[in-house]
């Protein structure tokens, strides 16, 4: 369906990272928002809590991350679009009720705009430290999404897709913003609402009486029931059956979770999405996301100006990981180039999916700034030889 | 006469309060004698007096004995993380402000890991019903000191006895800006059921605690007997003190237990307050939440 205008602020507009993802929020549809107060993603929620009251989005400041977190699979559970937004430190308390909302199967969207870490580590400079959390962050298994924008433009349009996604296939997806993005201002066009589709709630039809919160009639995603709406539904975190009732045994265990997984597992072709250019041919790729995309483009234009065939991919969907086309990739190449802000996390994915047939080289960056895009130009050059 | 209920079908058809709960998931999981079942029947049935419209009431439980209570209620019902029910139960009523929100947890979950967000939600007045079971132990796991365990009581973590001042729920509730509080025990079954509809009726952040007897656990830790001698204790040592000053109300080791309403007053709810500055402030720019939640739909 089309968005809801009373969200949507068409036009051109100079904004922050910070701002236009907020923007692309209300866009979305998003109406209840809980957060905590967390440098670099504070403007977020000060830009929505100065609109919400204009369009009957609630926004409450709650009293820490454990808690703005709880509250957004609360509130998701009326069918109210719903969101927290945080940095490093926050996103740590949050893996608590992430976990709960990926059980339960609840639509909801987590923006982390990474700073340097560990723990208080660099609370107004830039990091890219939390992709691995974004992944695994929360006990047990699931299969969480992440998004990875690059500009502000890219912090609106991808926060509407992330509310897109966990509506379709009901899990938390993580909007994985870093400082640079967050603070860096830009253009921003804002479309007519009509030209932004939006993804509703996919409600049941069933009567309450027949009602299964967990029933799934061969999809693979369950239909959802509102609070309020007569269902009487019952939830839990614990490992539960198709009535959403507890089940402590290993086969229930294996169906529910092995179902979590299969969710996204089976639909990974429309999950994931990338940039690619000029691969063909090439004998280095950079694999590069967010901010050092665009840092990373300036030491690929160095490298070819000393001849070397280097292309790139562009995470933009960052989990699930682009799998099948590195694997395709690594036949072609001699190396995978690899600049994060961080001592190697999406690395790890390159080298496993590459297996040894093309060499996956990590460029660090230990975070409170962005490369030297010489350093990746060397790097790229190094690799090449 | 009485009848001996042998099939949980006989119950279904004959238990008053049967309708409440989801008799496809009994038999329970708590203990003989066991004070959480008469607090759930007491809430069951002041949910029947107040004719309350059951489609709009939901029940939001966090982790343990007590934590389990919304697993049974027939109500929408969210089984949560350890100590979050409250946060949770914000969320739900701020989302969709025509529900009636009760959370229903244990003196562990909401005083021990969810203390922070109890004394939020009653700073804000949060529109919520709060029921408390306290057995003075943590239950689920074994019997370890709580943050309302007596001082000298034994817990398994504290098998010489606890040294650490325990919460008393009801003066903390009030001082953080609870607006109606009350204590009963499991035993006061009566007055228990006419404070949770009293406290139904009410708004903003209402906390009644219930004193219940864990004789598994505490008792059995601290040689207090079977659950019929805690109930004796409980009738021979509670002492109903209405609109006592909630300082007064702390409990020790074997001691007095003070009942009663201790608080029912009014002040403007977090939903109300949010609503008139709003109203003041932005006229008629000001579009609140819709009672029925801000979900987008075709």
């Amino acid at each position: 369906m089309k968005a809801d205008p009373t969200g949507v602020l068409t036009g051109a507009h100079y904004l922050d990272g910070d701002y236009a993802c907020g923007e692309g929020a209300m866009a979305a549809g998003c109406r209840f928002v809980a957060g905590y107060p967390i440098t670099p993603s504070t403007e977020v929620v000060e830009r929505i809590s100065r609109r919400f009251p204009m369009m009957g989005g609630t926004f409450i400041q709650m009293e820490d991350e454990l808690a703005s977190m709880a509250a957004v699979v609360g509130a998701a559970w009326t069918g109210t679009k719903s969101m927290t937004v945080t940095s490093g430190p926050g996103f740590s308390l949050m893996m608590e009720n992430i976990g709960l909302a990926a059980m339960m199967e609840t639509p909801c969207v987590v923006v982390n705009v990474q700073r340097g870490g560990p723990s208080t580590g660099l609370p107004t400079m830039v990091g890219q430290a939390d992709m691995m959390q974004a992944r695994w962050g929360s006990h047990g298994d699931y299969e969480p999404i992440a998004l990875c924008p690059q500009s502000p433009q890219e912090a609106f349009d991808l926060t509407i897709d992330a509310f897109n996604l966990s509506e379709r296939y009901r899990v938390p997806v993580m909007f994985m913003m870093d400082e640079c993005v967050g603070h860096m201002t830009e253009k921003v066009v804002i479309p007519d609402a009509d030209a932004i589709e939006v993804v509703p709630r996919k409600l049941t039809s069933a009567k309450p009486g027949d009602y299964l919160p967990y029933g799934t009639n061969g999809n693979d995603v369950p239909e959802f029931a509102r609070a309020g709406d007569g269902y009487r539904f019952h939830t839990t975190g614990l490992t539960h059956d198709e009535r959403g009732y507890p089940d402590m045994s290993a086969a229930c265990q294996e169906k529910g979770v092995r179902r979590l997984l299969d969710k996204v597992k089976n639909n990974v072709d429309d999950i994931v999405r990338f940039d690619e250019e000029d691969t063909d041919g090439a004998d280095v790729v950079l694999v590069t996301y967010g901010i050092t995309a665009r840092v990373a483009r300036m030491g690929m234009d160095m490298a070819r100006k000393q001849g070397i065939k280097v292309g790139v991919i562009r995470l933009i969907v960052v989990w699930p990981f682009p799998e099948k086309r590195i694997r395709e990739l690594a036949g072609d190449i001699k190396a995978f180039v690899v600049p994060e802000i961080n001592y190697g996390q999406m690395v790890l994915e390159v080298e496993r999916c590459a297996a040894g047939r093309a060499a996956a080289i990590l460029v660090p960056h230990g975070g409170g700034g962005v490369h030297d895009p010489q350093t990746i130009c060397d790097a790229i050059v190094r690799a090449a030889k | 006469m009485s009848t001996v209920i042998e099939t949980t079908e006989q119950l279904a058809d004959r238990h008053p309060i049967a309708p409440y709960l989801r008799m496809d998931r009994m038999p329970h999981i708590w203990c003989p004698t066991c004070g959480i079942g008469t607090v759930v029947r007491c809430y069951a049935k002041a949910l029947e007096e107040s004719g309350v419209d059951l489609d709009k009431a939901s029940i939001v439980s966090g982790i343990g004995c007590t934590g389990r209570v919304a697993g049974y209620m027939k109500l929408d019902a969210f089984h949560t993380t350890h100590g979050r029910a409250i946060p949770f139960a914000t969320g739900l009523k701020l989302a969709r402000p025509e529900l009636l929100v009760t959370v229903f947890s244990g003196d562990g979950d909401l005083s021990g890991i969810g203390g922070n967000h109890f004394i939020h939600a009653a700073r804000r007045n949060m529109d919520l019903l709060v029921i408390l079971v306290n057995n003075f132990i943590y239950g689920m796991t074994g019997g370890q000191n709580a943050p309302t365990t007596p001082l000298t009581a034994r817990s398994s973590t504290m098998p010489f006895g606890n040294f650490e001042r325990p919460f008393s729920l009801p003066h903390l509730a009030a001082s953080c800006g609870a607006t109606y509080v009350a204590r009963w025990t499991s035993l006061h079954i009566r007055r228990m059921t006419k404070s949770f509809k009293e406290a139904i009726g009410r708004k903003g952040f209402r906390f009644v605690e219930v004193i219940a007897p864990c004789s598994t656990l505490y008792a059995r830790l601290n040689k207090l007997g079977t659950g019929f001698d805690l109930m004796r204790f409980y009738h021979d040592n509670a002492e109903i003190r209405h609109g006592a000053d909630t300082r007064d109300v702390d409990i020790g080791f074997q001691d007095k237990i003070v009942c009663g309403k201790f608080i029912d007053e009014e002040r403007p709810t977090f939903l109300e307050a949010m609503h008139e500055h709003y109203t003041k402030i932005l006229g008629d720019r000001y579009v609140p939440m819709p009672p029925e939640g801000g979900w987008i739909h075709e």
